[in-house]
């Protein structure tokens, strides 16, 4: 029997536990004896903790433990022989109740360990503490004179170039100069970052929220000097991450501590208040793109300058510029990227790091270049495509951009665009086009997988990855079922826990390349374990047949799947083009957005329902990005003063009317064995540009700092 | 959240007997008073939940229409009467909150809801308004929602309730009842302006209730509209707001005039010189603009929220042709 599973648009296998409220999530696990943590966050930007008087805390009713650099137990945190990639790549990682120092507002400084939440609450509001406050770095303009290239990492080019772009930019007949300012953005996932942290003995088991459960395992043997395999890493669901749950932040070892001075199980659950502060953000970014192109709008010079805000102790990069230098064929580029250290917590990658900011401005200064040209921006897209990467001169392993350009500017009837910007009034509204191309890299890495075949004739697999919400549960159970032959609702798919076999990432948009290939290699392995066993055995009675014939309970055979040659030898990206269509009340600052589409190719499409649903809620993203999201800083107190849901705005319903994600066919057979390329990252590239850009077609004007909010927009 | 005890009296007497001893305070829907309970704002040692009071209903009276404080939003939004008399009200109250705020959300507690200012919502910055005599952080912070009228030097705190931007142009009165007997007094006299004490919003007394609210019926009333803008379209309060009732004569022109402003003021407010000077006028964004122009008189914008005064006087005239348009 032969299953086309892959391909299918098959619903989430994980739906039902979610919809019934009995998926299981970090904070709900409860174990016996279980103590719960709140945590004491620093006030002040920068100085030092002159005294710390827990008296009142200690007294407090249930109160178990208070926990400070005072009397907190020292942690070796060995040295690491290779830093986590999910870390930044140089600086000193901000150790737990260590010292005195405080670096950023918001820092833990304390955690006090109760038998009820309301009594640790509580008490830790109970704790006096007192400052020598110091100088801090808390304006980013200011603070630029400080900036300075990040070490050089080959995933995160800085400066990049060929040609002489400056020279070739002073001769061009057609030259534009634009610059954009992102405010710092945050993941504001809906499950608050939690921890459950059990000792038994030397051993620890962590219920944590994770995009990486082997990395969190990892950090925390490196942070108490234990041998890895003393720790287990459960993380089964995760309610939405974007990136905010690769690394592993300070509270997991918060938790871990508590867990073992309380001599008791312990749960730290942090607050929405507290998320701002205790793991990252996308960081504040200025960026200047000049483009110099001859009057037929062909690109002859490409600048990229971008400038983005990280910590005082770790040097937080992304690829801005990556993106850039392969999007267009120009004979002379030149890039830098520097980074900007600040009295913050370090930022981290959110969904479509640095890329979505990089794009963001070159999409917008391509917006620019059209109109100096006088063409239509599609078409000086195409007047610029790239047959092969110009930056790595290699060749796509597959690109249809084109066909995307074609197959959105169709179903999104581009035509229809007002020629002349601010032109079409319909009533009060000023109605405004945009579009902007999307492309993200598509990467993978080693992975594994176990697939075994039980009595019944169905099939476990499993492997340590994560889903955070993309269905890697249902993806991963397709590609299974279509290997081994066996209908879905017959295999089932185990993530999320550290003991099972390795897993890379779940980030960067790899999930489905890795971990896909290493289940398709582990499910392979079975099937001719199978066969070897005799006769050709499918199907959920032909398996149970073979078994039982062999008087076996299961059968299990492992896949590993690792990246060859090809990065090597392709350069390998998704693409996707992005339509917006924007009604602007130019006398309210009212902005209405009745259509987003995007086009997207991204290599084979394992599941259709889950992968519009992936791209329509990245586009949402986009749209935060563009229209409501900002972290509103306070540098008197280096705080994000709107550390909330009720005043950091998502889009909510009302803001997203129409979202639609199409695909363009395509078959890639270098990129992995599944030939697919990633796709969660891309639909939010290009969103914001081509929103921006739309606003400018409506009103004329070019707004040059986000979210694009009314008072920006009053004529 | 410090520990409290609780109780909920069906009896009134007792509700209030409960609500004046110092440190108690009431919870109605609860959906601000649990807010600020959790993030340490207010740290009562008794709650008294007046649910169980009978202070829920609508009626349509002589005098126009009375709304219990215990109804909650989304029942006064789908009352027929409140919808074809004053519906200006129902506006407003659509516009707020989300649904299943506005299921739980009364009538008297939105009236009472703290302010969104970002710092007094912040326990870890100075405040006013939270902790007398600690400063203002927003009169040169983020100060984007903050008010451009009727602050003060200690004090630019935002009302944010739109429903009593509708009520107040409307001439409600608040029917309370406390220790000292029943009262009724106008809306625009509920709440008091910050001067010297922010931390004092409301001239209500400790046990003090809010029983309900009488709208009065007027043409105005029925000839009303609500516009309020923000940042996203939904699931947010106003960066500015605009009530608007008005009454025409036989000619189309202005023959009296509801006004009151949103997300500008300290406290609900209502632009009586506008009113006044909006008689006669024609219905069209020629003739309102120079009237509109007024109300920018006073304002005393910071640097993060003086686009509103501008936005202020667009959003009137758009309010006020809306109001046209009402048949
Ligand atoms: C996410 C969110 C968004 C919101 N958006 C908006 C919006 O857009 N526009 C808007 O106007 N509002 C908005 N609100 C505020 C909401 O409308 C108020 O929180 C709600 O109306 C308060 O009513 P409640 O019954 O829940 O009051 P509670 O929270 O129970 O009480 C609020 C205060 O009123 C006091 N109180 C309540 N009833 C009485 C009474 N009868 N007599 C005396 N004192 C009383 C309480 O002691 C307390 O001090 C929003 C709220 C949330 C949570
Ligand atoms: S404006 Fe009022 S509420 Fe806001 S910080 Fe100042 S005192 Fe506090």
């Amino acid at each position: 029997m032969s299953v086309a599973a892959i391909g299918q648009p098959v619903s989430r296998v994980d739906g039902p536990d979610k919809v019934r409220g009995t998926a299981r999530y970090a904070a709900d696990f409860t174990l016996p004896g279980l103590a719960h943590a709140a945590v004491v966050q620093a006030t002040i930007p920068q100085g030092r903790i002159t005294a710390l008087d827990d008296s009142l805390a200690r007294s407090a009713a249930g109160v178990i433990a208070v926990i400070s650099h005072v009397n907190a137990p020292r942690l070796p945190y060995r040295p690491f022989q290779d830093r986590p990639l999910v870390d930044p790549q140089s600086g000193d990682q901000l150790r737990v109740f260590q010292a005195d120092r405080v670096l950023f507002n918001g820092q833990p400084i304390a955690v006090v360990v109760a038998e009820t939440l309301e009594q640790a609450t509580l008490a830790a509001t109970l704790l006096r503490v007192t400052y020598t406050p110091e100088r801090a770095i808390t304006q980013f303009d200011e603070a630029r004179d400080l900036l300075k290239p990040p070490p050089a990492s080959a995933s995160k080019p800085t400066d990049l170039g060929w040609g002489d772009a400056d020279a070739a930019f002073a001769v061009q007949p057609l030259r534009t100069d634009s610059s954009v300012r992102q405010p710092n953005e945050f993941h504001a996932a809906m499950e608050p970052h939690a921890t459950v942290a059990a000792w038994d003995g030397d051993r620890l088991t962590l219920y944590d929220k994770t995009q990486w459960v082997d990395n969190d395992r990892d950090e925390i043997a490196h942070v108490f000097g234990i041998p890895p395999e003393h720790i287990r890493v459960i993380s089964p669901f995760v309610g939405g991450a974007f990136g905010s749950a690769l690394r592993t932040w300070p509270h997991v070892t918060v938790a871990a501590l508590a867990a073992r001075v309380a001599g008791r199980p312990v749960k730290l659950v942090l607050t929405r208040r507290e998320l701002f502060s205790a793991v990252g953000y996308r960081p504040l970014t200025v960026q200047r793109v000049r483009l110099g192109a001859d009057r037929e709008g062909r690109l002859a010079a490409l600048i990229q300058e971008a400038s983005a805000q990280t910590s005082i102790y770790e040097d937080y990069s992304e690829s801005v510029v990556d993106a850039p230098a392969m999007l267009y064929a120009t004979a002379n580029m030149r890039s830098a990227y520097r980074v900007v250290p600040m009295n913050v917590n370090s930022p981290c990658p959110m969904r479509a790091p640095g890329t979505a900011t990089g794009v963001l401005a070159l999409e917008t200064a391509m917006d620019e270049l059209a109109e100096a040209a006088g063409v239509d921006p599609i078409e000086l897209r195409l007047r610029n495509y790239a047959e092969t990467d110009p930056h790595k001169n290699l060749p796509f392993s597959s690109k249809s951009l084109r066909q995307c350009y074609a197959l959105g500017a169709e179903a999104f009837g581009w035509t229809n665009r007002p020629p002349k910007p601010a032109s079409r009034q319909e009533g009060s509204q000023l109605v405004g086009y945009g579009m902007a191309t999307a492309v993200y890299h598509t990467n993978r890495a080693a992975a594994s997988a176990r697939a075994t075949m039980l009595a019944d004739g169905t099939a476990l697999v499993q492997s340590a990855a994560s889903d955070m919400g993309p269905g890697t549960y249902t993806a991963m159970t397709q590609v299974a079922a279509e290997t081994l032959g066996l209908p879905v609702a017959a295999v089932r798919f185990e993530l999320g826990d550290s003991e099972l076999p390795k897993a890379p990432v779940h980030g960067g948009s790899m999930t489905m390349a890795s971990v896909g290939s290493a289940v398709q290699a582990a499910c392979l392995a079975l099937r001719d374990k199978c066969r070897s066993l005799g006769g050709n055995a499918e199907g959920i009675e032909g398996y149970r047949a073979l078994l039982g014939r062999h008087g076996l309970d299961r059968l299990s055979a492992d896949g590993q799947a690792a990246p060859g040659d090809e990065a090597r030898r392709f350069s390998m990206y998704a693409f996707g083009a992005v339509f917006a269509e924007l009604r602007i009340d130019p006398e309210l600052g009212t902005l209405r957005l009745p259509r987003l589409l995007g086009a997207y190719a991204a290599g084979r499409i394992v599941n259709p329902t889950i992968a519009h649903s992936q791209c329509i809620g990245g586009m949402v993203g986009g749209i935060g990005m563009a229209l409501t999201e900002q972290g509103m800083w306070d540098p008197r107190f280096g705080r994000v003063m709107n550390a909330s849901l009720a005043d950091y705005l998502v889009p909510v319903n009302a803001d997203v009317p129409k979202l639609d994600a199409l695909f363009v066919e395509e078959q890639d057979p270098h990129v992995n064995p599944l030939g697919v390329k990633g796709l969660a990252e891309i639909a939010l590239v290009g969103v914001a540009p081509a929103i921006l850009n739309a606003v400018y077609n409506a009103t004329g004007r070019r707004i040059r700092e986000l979210p694009v909010t009314p008072d920006k927009l009053l004529l | 959240m410090q520990p409290f005890s609780y109780s909920s009296p069906a009896d009134p007497r007792v509700a209030m007997a409960e609500a004046a001893v110092p440190g108690a305070e009431v919870l109605a829907g609860g959906t601000d008073m649990m807010q600020l309970m959790k993030e340490g704002q207010r740290s009562p040692r008794h709650v008294v939940d007046i649910n169980g009071l009978p202070y829920r209903g609508i009626a349509v009276t002589a005098e126009g229409i009375r709304i219990g404080a215990l109804t909650r939003l989304s029942e006064a939004a789908e009352d027929q009467a409140l919808r074809q008399g004053w519906p200006v009200v129902v506006e407003a109250l659509e516009a707020s909150a989300s649904p299943q705020v506005r299921n739980l959300a009364t009538m008297g507690g939105n009236l009472l809801q703290r302010t969104r200012c970002l710092y007094f919502r912040d326990w870890a910055t100075p405040c006013n308004k939270r902790q007398p005599g600690s400063g203002c952080p927003a009169l040169d912070g983020q100060n984007r929602n903050n008010a451009v009228f009727g602050g003060s030097d200690r004090c630019i705190a935002t009302h944010a309730s739109d429903l009593a931007v509708a009520l107040v142009a409307l001439d409600t009165l608040v029917l309370t009842e406390g220790p000292n007997g029943p009262r009724r007094l106008p809306l625009a006299d509920l709440h008091r302006l910050p001067g010297d004490s922010p931390q004092v919003e409301t001239v209500l007394q400790p046990g003090e209730l809010i029983t309900a609210l009488v709208i009065p019926a007027s043409a105005a009333a029925r000839r009303s509209r609500y516009l309020k803008l923000r940042d996203r379209a939904s699931f947010e309060w106003a960066l500015v707001s605009a009530a608007a009732g008005i009454d025409l004569d036989t000619g189309g022109n202005i023959r009296e005039a509801r006004l009151a402003v949103g997300g500008v003021g300290t406290k609900p407010w209502r632009l009586p010189r506008i009113e006044q000077a909006l008689i006669g006028a024609r219905l069209s964004p020629e003739a309102l603009r120079p009237v509109a122009e007024l109300a920018g008189e006073g304002a005393r914008p910071r640097n993060g929220n003086a686009f509103k005064v501008e936005l202020m006087k667009r959003a009137i005239v758009r309010a006020l042709l809306a109001a046209g348009e009402v048949t």
